[in-house]
């Protein structure tokens, strides 16, 4: 039978978690039973069909999979908002996965830093609990995050648990604070004065919105930390996945093939990427 | 493989005999104008075109086409491969070098389904051009005056009273031999083809200033030039360039439902970078806001991306853009252009 790279496969929605006013967590499973088998930094192409198919980044680690994954969208268009009304026995298709997880492999005996902004924790998020999963293969863990208002934190829960862990160093701040807020207040590169690092042995890996990179990588070069060791991922247009459509590229670089997880010396002379 | 000899009044009854088997498409005349389409009887053949409007690029990647069809409700997908048997009649070479490219885009890594179903099923018959088809073409500059090995599968050089018809392939040989009355090329055959061969070489003007193969590092080097600038500031965003580009392929994809709602299809359609909203995401943040940053992006692709990734060129000299530019931003204008700026125009 002919097959093709653009045919999604049915994905049934097992629990639909609202996170925040724009956010939901979905956990999905395909209707065949086949596994995702994906790597920590990859992403799904997602359908509904008649409306239309978008990149989400997968969330849920490997080492947690048990067959199913987790996506977290943001309501934030056309397709977003129809993914929102879905519901728990609904059906979305899945493409996927796709791209370049981070190499984690590379990370084994390193310090990790992560520094995720707002819904940049979705796809950190995947890889934290995987190195959470396999702590002993890691230095220590330090986790950055910033959000907007403390309305906006994602994964309160995980924040909770991360927190009462005493191998994981974990920061939030927020840049709005209200008065119920006791914690730090501020943009996520306030955050960076609270923590030491050995540079040469760090991996830093940071994902947020093109605005914050700039700042953010300003603080992580500042600490020394090579830029071979510093990792993001980028955010493009995406309409394929494999490397066709020609939306996703960053000069000669395919976000979608050889991203959407770059280190910082791969892309930095590459002009337009950051 | 092998060189066969078609006499030019057996030609009608080749391409008639084809018809029962293939769809047949070719060069037709629209006025003033040539385009691909479909040929029903022999008069609407002309072997003898300048050049299309839009390359044959359409019978392999189409301007529309649907991917799969669905209901969204019981989420049934049924695939649509178009896989019908057919004859691409008249190709010129630079638009042949235009296919190489896109067989290896749509076959490298993902293996694209759609366009290799249409690819295999169909014959190549590419044409040698004799005369320069017009003043925006520059093909020789570019080592696209002859065809490519490895894509077509006939070829046919005008030698006068008959073609000559270079056998490439299988596919090639069995259509010739199935459904033409052609006999092996003799030695006055082959001294006539190497006469035409080596006589039309002068008749093309070499366009660039420079030596194709430096047209990669030439870019490497021309990213800063101001030129993008200025071409961004007269470029009208129309995506005229990119449409008629037979090496151009990107696409962007929607979802079409009939009044039920439910059921529809999944089509991909040319996109152009040129446009506006191409790189634009949710949010708001535009990756490639400015034209001139459009423009460079363009000229890239076609001077080093392509031939970074694939090791082919990814402009083959046709011309159509130059054509189809309001503005006359052409290739050849903006190559040269960045050769003076770096060189002062020296050789
Ligand atoms: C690698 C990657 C990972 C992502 N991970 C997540 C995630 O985990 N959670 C999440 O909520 N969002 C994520 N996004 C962003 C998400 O893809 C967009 O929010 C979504 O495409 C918006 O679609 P829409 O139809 O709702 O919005 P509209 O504004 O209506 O979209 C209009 C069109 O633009 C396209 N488009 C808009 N933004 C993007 C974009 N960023 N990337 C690709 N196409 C776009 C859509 O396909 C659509 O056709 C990710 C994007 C990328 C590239
Ligand atoms: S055809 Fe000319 S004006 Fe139109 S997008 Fe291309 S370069 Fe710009
Ligand atoms: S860039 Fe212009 S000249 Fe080059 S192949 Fe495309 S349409 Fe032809
Ligand atoms: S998403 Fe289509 S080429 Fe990367």
């Amino acid at each position: 039978m002919v097959s093709s790279i653009y045919l999604p496969e049915p994905a049934r929605i097992l629990d639909v978690q609202e996170m925040t006013t724009l956010e939901k967590l979905y956990t999905l499973e395909f209707l065949g039973g086949r596994p995702l088998g994906h790597k920590p930094g990859q992403f799904v192409a997602v359908s509904a069909l008649g409306i239309g198919e978008a990149p989400i980044s997968i969330s849920s680690s490997p080492s947690r999979s048990n067959g199913t994954f987790e996506l977290c969208i943001r309501k934030a268009g056309d397709l977003t908002g129809v993914l929102h009304q879905k519901k728990a026995g609904d059906t979305l298709g899945i493409r996927g996965p796709f791209g370049q997880g981070f190499p984690l492999k590379k990370f084994q005996g390193k310090d990790i830093l992560f520094a995720p902004g707002g819904l940049g924790l979705a796809p950190a998020r995947s890889v934290i609990n995987q190195v959470l999963d396999e702590r002993g293969k890691y230095g220590r863990v330090t986790i950055l995050y910033g959000a907007r208002t403390p309305a906006e934190l994602l994964f309160k829960d995980e924040l909770k648990e991360w927190e009462k862990r005493d191998d994981v160093d974990l920061h939030v701040t927020v840049d709005q604070p209200d008065d119920n807020w006791t914690g730090n207040a501020g943009v996520i590169t306030t955050l960076f004065a609270k923590v030491s690092v050995y540079p040469r042995n760090t991996v830093a890996i940071t994902i947020g919105p093109p605005v914050m990179y700039r700042f953010v990588l300003m603080e992580l070069l500042g600490k020394g930390i090579p830029e071979t060791n510093i990792w993001l991922s980028l955010e493009r247009r995406m309409k394929c996945g494999v490397g066709k459509c020609g939306h996703c590229q960053i000069n000669n670089l395919y976000a979608c093939q050889s991203g959407p997880s770059f280190s910082y010396a791969e892309i930095k002379a590459v002009e337009g990427a950051i | 493989m092998s060189l066969k000899i078609i006499p030019k009044e057996k030609m009608g009854e080749f391409v008639a005999n084809m018809m029962g088997a293939y769809r047949v498409v070719g060069p037709r005349q629209k006025e003033h104008q040539f385009m691909f389409g479909p040929i029903e009887n022999l008069d609407q053949l002309h072997l003898d075109y300048n050049t299309t409007i839009l390359p044959p690029k359409k019978y392999l990647l189409p301007q529309h086409e649907s991917l799969f069809k669905f209901n969204a409700d019981t989420f049934d997908a049924e695939l649509t491969i178009d896989d019908q048997p057919t004859v691409i009649l008249g190709v010129h070479t630079c638009d042949l070098h235009a296919i190489q490219l896109l067989d290896q885009v749509f076959q490298r890594d993902h293996l694209d389904e759609h366009y290799m179903a249409r690819r295999e099923n169909t014959i190549l018959v590419g044409i040698e051009c004799l005369e320069p088809c017009d003043d925006h073409s520059f093909c020789k500059s570019m080592g696209t005056l002859t065809p490519p090995t490895g894509c077509y599968d006939l070829h046919l050089t005008d030698i006068g009273d008959s073609y000559a018809v270079d056998v490439e392939t299988e596919k090639g040989a069995w259509l010739v031999v199935r459904h033409a009355q052609a006999r092996d090329a003799d030695d006055e055959d082959y001294k006539r083809i190497n006469n035409i061969l080596s006589e039309k070489w002068p008749r093309f003007p070499y366009k660039l200033d420079f030596d194709v193969g430096e047209l990669p590092a030439l870019m490497s080097v021309s990213q800063k030039s101001p030129l993008w600038q200025q071409l961004g500031e007269i470029c009208l965003a129309c995506g005229s360039c990119t449409n008629v580009c037979p090496t151009c392929y990107c696409f962007d994809v929607r979802d079409k439902v009939d009044m039920s709602l439910a059921d529809g299809h999944r089509e991909r359609f040319w996109d152009s970078c040129q446009l506006d909203e191409f790189a634009l995401v949710a949010g708001g943040h535009d990756f490639r806001p400015s034209r001139a940053a459009r423009q460079r992006h363009r000229f890239f692709r076609k001077g080093k991306y392509q031939t970074d990734a694939y090791g082919l060129l990814g402009c083959v000299g046709c011309g159509r853009c130059g054509r189809a530019c309001l503005v006359e931003i052409t290739p050849v204008k903006t190559f040269n252009e960045l050769y003076r700026q770096r060189t002062g125009g020296a050789r």
